[in-house]
């Protein structure tokens, strides 16, 4: 099973390195959610406390869901997932593989993106980075988590784009709520690491109870 | 993981419906070791929605499928031992021919995935080209690539899906040939095709197929396009 997500994680990052297509996607989509609410929100160069965290988990999540339809709309252009599925390594080994790439990606965005709502939101998101990596991982890995069972799902559906985010963004504001919160208690000048803790393993109960389930039903769900 | 072997495959009473719609109704029949097992008919007849039954991708509506004495429930081991070209290729275009080879080969539990790779692209005919991805061949040499990314890991059951599309005169020679051996080394081969031309004399056992149903059953089948004609028209 573990050599099995190995190899789809490590094909999914050569087919990136040479396409650079979700990557290019998701960071300038990223970007951009983040430049509006700049502009928009932004005023003689102070944004109102809070509204940093906000705008760093909102582009998370409108990036992921890009990201989330165009990494499973790549196996479906050759079939390749009915592929994955006709292979004698467990099922749920695809989903790990998959949710790997998923959370590698947008990891990858969350670096450009951390210091660039910390730069014009003058949010103080580095002060403790090591709580900052913690929570924007653990939530990171819930959206995934679900979004990755839910993009599966959707592969074959007609209005996938449509389906994704309606399903996925109401199970999801869990993650959303704690993430903001989480964030919100980083930034703050009198850090309190009470409050950050008590979110943070809201974000990873979130995250177990998903991926059970997601191992759980994703070979029903992609048996026709 | 469970070795699975068989020595026959077996349809019985087999459907399958899309909501209202019967893709495939009430179908029996067998296909056993060292035999080629075509399935004709028109678009819409069927075949594809049966070959991936027999895949296990897709579960019967009703009826039974069974793999020597296993069922659907083999997983994994079962579809260890089952290789399938469908109608897509299956294959990424960003990879090279040789990665999406070794690819699938690990995904298989194949050791020396590497080496397997390259006797694939030589019975490919396509060692020169294994290092250009997927993406810059042409139609025939993807099918090609497809045919041995079926048949990496030595299957029992292949199952093939309109091979001979995109293929040239040579390549559909080389793709007979290769049919005919997988056949002495015991496999059973069932294979999808509207190429009666090229299915003559390949087959062992035919099978007609018409709006989801088996229409004609014939075994060891001379003058197909005359059959065909006969039961499906045109």
């Amino acid at each position: 099973m573990i050599r099995a997500v190995w190899l789809i994680v490590r094909k999914d990052v050569t087919v990136e390195v040479r396409s650079r297509e979700l990557a290019y996607t998701t960071v300038f989509f990223a970007i951009s959610c983040v430049l509006v609410f700049a502009f928009s929100l932004v005023q003689e160069g102070r944004a109102a406390p809070g509204v940093g965290p906000g705008v760093l988990w909102m582009a998370i999540m409108f990036a992921g869901n890009l990201a989330l339809g165009r990494t499973f709309e790549r196996e479906r252009q050759s079939e390749t997932l009915r592929a994955l599925m006709l292979v004698p390594a467990p099922r749920p080994a695809v989903y790990l593989g998959k949710l790997a790439g998923i959370v590698v990606l947008l990891t990858l965005t969350e670096i450009v993106l951390v210091p660039l709502v910390a730069l014009l939101f003058q949010a103080e998101l580095l002060s403790h980075p090591f709580w900052l990596a913690a929570v924007v991982l653990a939530g990171t890995f819930g959206f995934a988590s679900v979004g990755t069972l839910f993009a599966a799902m959707l592969v074959r559906a007609r209005s996938r784009d449509v389906l994704l985010p309606v399903l996925l963004y109401p199970i999801t504001v869990p993650v959303l709520i704690a993430g903001v919160r989480a964030t919100v208690a980083i930034a703050q000048p009198d850090f309190d690491a009470d409050i950050v803790r008590f979110w943070f393993a809201l974000l990873v109960a979130f995250d177990v109870v998903f991926l059970t389930l997601a191992l759980w039903t994703f070979e029903p769900v992609m048996t026709d | 993981m469970t070795s699975v072997d068989f020595e026959e495959v077996s349809a019985e009473d087999v459907s399958r419906h899309f909501g209202r719609r019967r893709a495939v109704s009430r179908m029996t029949f067998r296909a056993t070791r060292g035999m080629i097992l075509g399935l004709l008919g028109p678009n819409g007849a069927g075949k594809s929605t049966l070959l991936a039954m027999l895949a296990t991708l897709l579960r019967p509506s009703s009826g039974t499928i069974r793999y020597g004495t296993f069922g659907l429930s083999g997983g994994a081991a079962l579809r260890a031992r089952i290789g399938v070209l469908g109608h897509d290729l299956f294959l990424y275009p960003e990879l090279t021919a040789r990665e999406n080879l070794a690819f699938f080969a690990g995904l298989y539990g194949i050791a020396d995935g590497d080496g397997r790779a390259r006797a694939a692209l030589e019975r490919a005919g396509l060692e020169t080209r294994g290092d250009d991805p997927v993406a810059s061949f042409s139609r025939g040499m993807r099918q090609r690539v497809a045919l041995e990314r079926a048949l990496i890991h030595d299957p029992r059951l292949a199952l093939l899906d309109e091979p001979f599309t995109g293929l040239d005169d040579a390549s559909s020679g080389a793709l007979l040939r290769r049919l005919r051996t997988l056949r002495e080394s015991g496999a059973i081969v069932i294979l999808a095709t509207h190429d009666l031309d090229l299915a003559e004399g390949l087959l062992d056992h035919a099978l007609f197929l018409r709006e989801g149903r088996i229409v004609e059953s014939v075994v060891t089948p001379g003058g197909l396009r005359s059959t065909y004609r006969s039961v499906i028209g045109r």
